[in-house]
C-alpha cells in the first residue's frame, strides 16, 4: 500500500517500533498515531456505513474521522494520539473486547 | 458559586490572553486546553523533540506566536492548567470534562469561552477519499508533525488560508500542482476596502501568491468544484469547470479543502447563551456585546469562536472578555485598557468583513450538488436524503431534517456538514439559508470513551 503523507523535516528522531493490525511498523518518537501509520499506508480505518477507507480529516480532533483502536479495545483519535513504542493498534474495531 | 473559579476554555490567542488578564488581577483561572500543548490551532507547537525554529513554524507570525508561548509559560505557576481536557457537557454544578476515560466536573463561577474555529466545508463528490484534508488539517501536519499530506497537493476552497497553506506546501518542497479558488477577482476587489485596514496582511496574502506563480503554480479564481476523483480509494485528480464554463482537471496525490471558518459554539449552546444569524459570515453565533459578554451573565466568549476575526483579534478579544469578567466582579478596569483593545477590534472587524466580501462563503454550489453527493461523512448521509428531508418529508428546518434523515446526527455531531446541511436544505425549499436554523447541541459535544471513570 502507498502511503498518504511524508515527512518533509525532522526526519533525525529517534525510532519507535509499535504493531498495526499485528504487524510491526517502524516510526519516530513525537508523530502522532495518524503520522505513523499514515506515513507506511494509506488507511486509518473503514466507515462503518459502507465499508470505505477513511484516513481522517481535519486533525484536530472535531471529525472523529480517524478512530483506531488498541487491541485491548480502548478506541483513540489517531491525530491528537502520540505514538509509544510497543503500542499495539488495530484498524478494525474489536467491540467484544470493549469494557474488558 | 460566587468562591468557584473562573474558568477559561482553550488556550489558542484569545484563551492565553483572557487567562493571563485574570491573573494580572490576582486571579487563579482553570485553563483547560483540549491540546496536550498550549498554543491553538493557528500557534499550534510541535513535540518537544522537534527542531524547527518558529520562524520556520509560523513564517511572518513567529515573533507573535513565541510571545504568546512564553507568556503562557510564567502564567503556568498562577493557573490551573489542565491540558488534554475535554469540556463534553454541562451539569448544573459546572462543566464535564474527560481526560483520557476520567470524567469530572468543575465548577465555575464565570467562564470564558475561547474554544477557536474549524474549517467551513462545502462538500464535493469524492471528498471522502483518503488523501482528502481540510486545509487547516494540511497545515497542522506539516507545523506540528513536519509532514506534507502528499507529494503534490491541490488547494481548493477560498479564503487567505488557501494560498497560506499553499505557499508553506511549496516552501517545504511539496509543490502545489493547482490551487483553486471559487471566489472571482471581482470579489476580490469589491472586499479590498475593507482589507487595506490592514495593509501588511494583505501584502503578505500577495506576497504568497506571487510566490506560488513565480514557482510555476496554477492560480485559479472563479472556479466551481465538480469532484475528488480516485484510484484504489486514493486521490488521483480534481475535476472543476473555470470561469468560461470549460471542463478542467489537474492530476494531484491529495487535496486540502476549505471555505474560510466556522465557529465551534456547542458550548455556548449548551449553556443556553442566545443566538443570533450573522449576515456577513452566514451562519449562526452566540449573540456576544463588543466585550465579550453573552446573553448569561456567567458566560464570556472571546476568539474565533465568537467572532471570525482570527489570531490578532483573539488575544485582544481574550484580554477583553478578561476585562468584563474583572469588571463584572467589581475589579476596577482602567478605562484606557478597554478603549484601545475596542479600537485594535474595530480595525479586525473591518478587515473581516473584507475579507468576507473577498472570499465569499458559496452557498450556490450546495444546490447543484449532485443527489449522490455525501454530505454527512459519519453516516454517508448523501445531499439527496436531505432533499428527501426537505421535499417529501417536509422539514422545514435543520433539526427535522436531521431526525428524519440524519444529516448532523454523526459522531461529530455536524461540524464537518452541518452548515453545507443547512444550504442544500435552504436550496431544496427555496427560502434563505437563515430559515432553516441550526442544529441544536446535544452532549456529550465530542464522543466519549465507553470506559469512563468518574474522578472521586
Amino acid at each position: 500500500m502507498p502511503a498518504l503523507f511524508r515527512r518533509v523535516a525532522e526526519k533525525d528522531r529517534k525510532t519507535i517500533h509499535l504493531f498495526v493490525d499485528g504487524h510491526e511498523i517502524e516510526a519516530r518518537e513525537g508523530d502522532t498515531l495518524l503520522v505513523a501509520l499514515l506515513t507506511r499506508t494509506d488507511r486509518l480505518r473503514h466507515n462503518e456505513f459502507d465499508a470505505s477507507p477513511r484516513a481522517g480529516f481535519c486533525l484536530m480532533g472535531a471529525c472523529q474521522d480517524c478512530w483506531v483502536w488498541t487491541e485491548a479495545g480502548e478506541q483513540l483519535r489517531a491525530c491528537s494520539t502520540t505514538a509509544q513504542s510497543g503500542m499495539r493498534i488495530t484498524t478494525t474495531e474489536v467491540p467484544w473486547l470493549i469494557n474488558r | 458559586m460566587v468562591d468557584q473559579p473562573v474558568i477559561v476554555i482553550g488556550a489558542g490567542p484569545a484563551g492565553t490572553r483572557a487567562a493571563q488578564r485574570l491573573v494580572q488581577a490576582g486571579l487563579r483561572p482553570v485553563v483547560i486546553d483540549e491540546n496536550d500543548r498550549q498554543g491553538g490551532q493557528i500557534y499550534r507547537r510541535q513535540p518537544e523533540n522537534f527542531r524547527r525554529p518558529a520562524e520556520k513554524l509560523y513564517g511572518t507570525e513567529a515573533a507573535k506566536a513565541t510571545a504568546l508561548h512564553t507568556d503562557f509559560e510564567t502564567l503556568r505557576p498562577h493557573i490551573d492548567y489542565r491540558p488534554g481536557t475535554t469540556v463534553w457537557g454541562v451539569s448544573e454544578t459546572g462543566l464535564m470534562t474527560v481526560r483520557a476515560s476520567t470524567v469530572d466536573v468543575v465548577p465555575f463561577s464565570r467562564v470564558i469561552i475561547a474554544a477557536g474555529a474549524t474549517d467551513r466545508i462545502m462538500p464535493v463528490p469524492g471528498w471522502t477519499t483518503p488523501g482528502t484534508y481540510s486545509l487547516g488539517a494540511a497545515q497542522i501536519a506539516l507545523k506540528a508533525q513536519a509532514c506534507a499530506i502528499g507529494g503534490r497537493p491541490v488547494f481548493m476552497g477560498t479564503g487567505p488560508l488557501l494560498y497560506l497553506v499553499a505557499w508553506q506546501y511549496l516552501r517545504a518542497g511539496a509543490t502545489p500542482a493547482a490551487v483553486l479558488d471559487t471566489s472571482s477577482l471581482t470579489t476580490r476587489l469589491r472586499g479590498l476596502r475593507g482589507m487595506a485596514s490592514r495593509a501588511r496582511v494583505v501584502a503578505n496574502g500577495v506576497r504568497y501568491m506571487a510566490d506560488l506563480a513565480r514557482a510555476g503554480v496554477k492560480l485559479h479564481a472563479g472556479i466551481t468544484p465538480l469532484a475528488i476523483e480516485s484510484s484504489n480509494s486514493h486521490v488521483s485528480a480534481v475535476t472543476w469547470r473555470d470561469t468560461k464554463g470549460a471542463l478542467r482537471q489537474v492530476a494531484c496525490d491529495a487535496v486540502g479543502m476549505g471555505y474560510g471558518l466556522r465557529s465551534e459554539t456547542q458550548l455556548a449552546d449548551l449553556l443556553k447563551c442566545e443566538f443570533m444569524f450573522d449576515p456577513c459570515f452566514q451562519q449562526w453565533r452566540p449573540h456576544v456585546d463588543r466585550n465579550g459578554r453573552t446573553t448569561r451573565p456567567d458566560v464570556y466568549l472571546a476568539g474565533d469562536g465568537a467572532l471570525l476575526r482570527g489570531a490578532d483579534a483573539a488575544e485582544a478579544a481574550g484580554q477583553l472578555a478578561a476585562c468584563a469578567v474583572l469588571h463584572d466582579t467589581g475589579h476596577t478596569i482602567d478605562q484606557h485598557e478597554t478603549a484601545g483593545l475596542h479600537e485594535t477590534l474595530a480595525v479586525m472587524n473591518r478587515f473581516g468583513r473584507g475579507l468576507a466580501q473577498a472570499f465569499p462563503w458559496p452557498a450556490h454550489l450546495a444546490a447543484s450538488l449532485p443527489d449522490d453527493t455525501v454530505v454527512c461523512r459519519c453516516e454517508n448521509i448523501t445531499a439527496g436524503e436531505i432533499r428527501r428531508a426537505a421535499g417529501e418529508l417536509d422539514a422545514p428546518e435543520m433539526n427535522r431534517a436531521k431526525a428524519l434523515t440524519r444529516p448532523g446526527m454523526g459522531r461529530c455531531q455536524g461540524r464537518m456538514c452541518g452548515l453545507a446541511a443547512a444550504e442544500i436544505l435552504a436550496a431544496a425549499r427555496e427560502v434563505p439559508v437563515r430559515e432553516v436554523g441550526r442544529l441544536r447541541t446535544a452532549a456529550p459535544i465530542k464522543p466519549l470513551p465507553l470506559n469512563c471513570t468518574v474522578k472521586s
